[in-house]
């Protein structure tokens, strides 16, 4: 569904990726993880449009992204619920949602989706009148997710999702991506709570430093040597 | 009713009026800074060359007032537009004080070419709209139709602003600019659809200034730093708070001028602005950060 093949990234002058491959396949849940500054949020912005590669190519579904204007990768399917959640604080939770909407193509879907996002997440429907920015992080997460699935993507990209949420809350999190995926939205998601995310996760890359150091099943990787390295450092 | 009181009331009165207009010359200004982060410095001199358009219209060509009107908001729309495309747009990446600079030049530039091509005499529509008299006080009808004008313009951008989408969006980048893109907006457009609606607010204040001031070419001094103090004053790209601040001032300067003289009021709100950039820098109603 979505493959990168060889992708170098960096801001001005500063390298941040160097030749990163990776793909993801229709329907799967792949993880990526790895430590602070690894480049996890590089990546999912060149895969979204927000900044572009120097070199390599992502392609979607035969579509090249490089070759596509950023506003028009939506369009494509793919959203992107970007790192700390970057919702619109003063606008309410329901012009949050609508802004999630603003395709075209989706407007006229814009009830259903609105339907099914809040029966996702009922709280959001309770809290539509409510300002963005005066919700807990957590409903905030929630409607970050919301929003992203507006425009009902085929390829959903999380960073980071249980940043900074209490234990309770990530575990909600976490269950409410399982869901969405089980109801057949493929997930891009990058973690750094290793141990949880590979629990819902098929497979999983190890980023690390801008390069991938490591690609296997959830499973495997769980208890194996090379995320204690990436981890501790050593 | 002493008659003391009917002159304050009437102050108060025609301070509210003002307030309006001024509001509505405020949200125009508010808009592009809120949105696309510039300040048109030339904002002023849009309005003046829409007098202008309202003078030749309805003077010269003798079109009907609400037909001259609609012309009048579409050209200075459109003159929006292309002061965004042609000096705002290439500058969006530059420092600020560039982009002050080159809107300051086009304030100039327009001044000077207005001084070309219309003269310097004082203009005006040539029409003398009533006085309406009301419990001993005197109230321009000019005045009043400006006013609810201005209130009407303010209402229709507020919907738009609320219920559609490209209005959502409109107020979604003045918070978040650089996502943008994540929801399929092209920002470009965006700008430019503010800049137009920016350049129609200028149009319509055009429309009910010329019916009040006589248009000359540096007539954009009188309402220009008023119009920039009072966003200012609001927190710039607060729409609300340039609202408010709209009504304060437009009262200072009504109720100010009763005692002394006009000039007097213009002195007080001058002054009141200079203490409340001491008090509350932000803004009447800053945000919390
Ligand atoms: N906007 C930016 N400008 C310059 N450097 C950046 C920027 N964002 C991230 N970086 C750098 O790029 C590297 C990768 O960052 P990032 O992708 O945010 O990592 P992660 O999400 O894995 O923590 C880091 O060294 C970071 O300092
Ligand atoms: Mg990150």
């Amino acid at each position: 569904m979505l493959e990168l093949t060889r992708v170098r990234a960096g801001y001005g002058s500063f390298q941040a990726l160097f030749d990163v491959s990776l793909e993801v396949r229709r329907g799967e849940a792949v993880g990526v993880i790895g430590p602070n500054g690894a480049g996890k949020t590089t990546l999912m912005r060149v895969i979204s449009g927000l900044i572009r590669p120097t070199a390599g190519s992502i392609v979607m579904e035969r579509v090249d992204l490089l070759a596509t204007p950023p506003h028009r990768i939506v369009e494509i399917g793919i959203a992107h619920v970007p790192e700390s959640r970057r919702l619109f604080p003063r606008m309410t939770v329901e012009d949050n949602l609508k802004m999630g909407g603003f395709l075209p193509a989706a407007r006229p879907k814009a009830r259903r989706r609105f339907d099914f996002v809040y029966e996702l997440f009922p709280l959001l429907r309770e809290r539509r009148r409510q300002l963005a920015g005066s919700m807990s992080g957590g409903e905030q997460q929630m409607c970050a997710i919301g929003r992203a699935l507006m425009s009902e993507p085929k390829l959903l990209l999380l960073d980071e999702p249980s940043a900074g949420l209490a234990p309770v809350v990530v575990d909600l999190v976490f269950a409410l991506v399982q869901r969405i995926r089980a109801g057949g939205v493929t997930v891009l998601i990058v973690e750094q709570n290793v141990q949880q995310v590979l629990r819902i996760v098929d497979r999983a890359y190890v980023l690390k430093a801008g390069s991938i150091r490591a690609a296997g099943a959830a499973a495997e990787l769980r208890d194996s040597a090379i995320i204690r390295e990436a981890y501790l450092g050593v | 009713m002493g008659i003391f009181d009917v002159y304050l009331l009437e102050a108060l009165i025609n301070g509210v009026l003002l307030g309006g207009v001024l509001a509505l010359l405020s949200l125009g200004l508010n808009l592009v800074f809120g949105v696309i982060d510039v300040v048109w410095i030339c904002y002023a001199e849009l309005i003046m060359l829409g007098m202008y358009a309202m003078y030749f219209l309805s003077r010269v060509y003798h079109a009907p007032m609400v037909l001259a009107a609609a012309i009048c908001i579409v050209t200075v729309g459109v003159l929006g537009v292309l002061l965004h495309v042609v000096v705002i747009a290439p500058l969006l990446g530059a420092a600020p004080i560039n982009q002050l600079l080159a809107t300051g030049g086009v304030l100039f530039f327009l001044q000077s070419a207005a001084t070309i091509l219309f003269g310097i005499e004082f203009k005006n529509l040539g029409v003398r709209l009533p006085v309406l008299k009301v419990a001993g006080m005197f109230i321009s009808y000019a005045r009043l139709l400006a006013f609810g004008a201005a209130l009407i313009g303010m209402v229709l951008v507020y919907l738009f602003l609320r219920r559609t989408y490209t209005g959502t969006a409109i107020r979604a980048i003045a918070q978040d600019r650089q996502i943008m893109t994540l929801m399929g907006v092209d920002s470009r457009r965006i700008y430019v659809i503010t800049s137009a609606l920016g350049g129609g607010l200028a149009g319509l204040a055009a429309c009910l200034l010329v019916l009040q001031y006589d248009v000359h070419p540096f007539v954009g001094l009188t309402f220009g730093p008023i119009t920039f103090l009072i966003c200012v004053l609001g927190g710039l790209g607060n729409f609300g708070g340039g609202f408010v601040a709209a009504f304060v001032f437009a009262e200072i300067i009504s109720v100010g001028g009763l005692y002394l003289d006009l000039e007097w009021g213009y002195v007080f709100a001058f002054a009141f602005f200079i203490a409340m950039m001491f008090v509350r820098p932000q803004g009447l109603l800053a945000r919390r950060s």
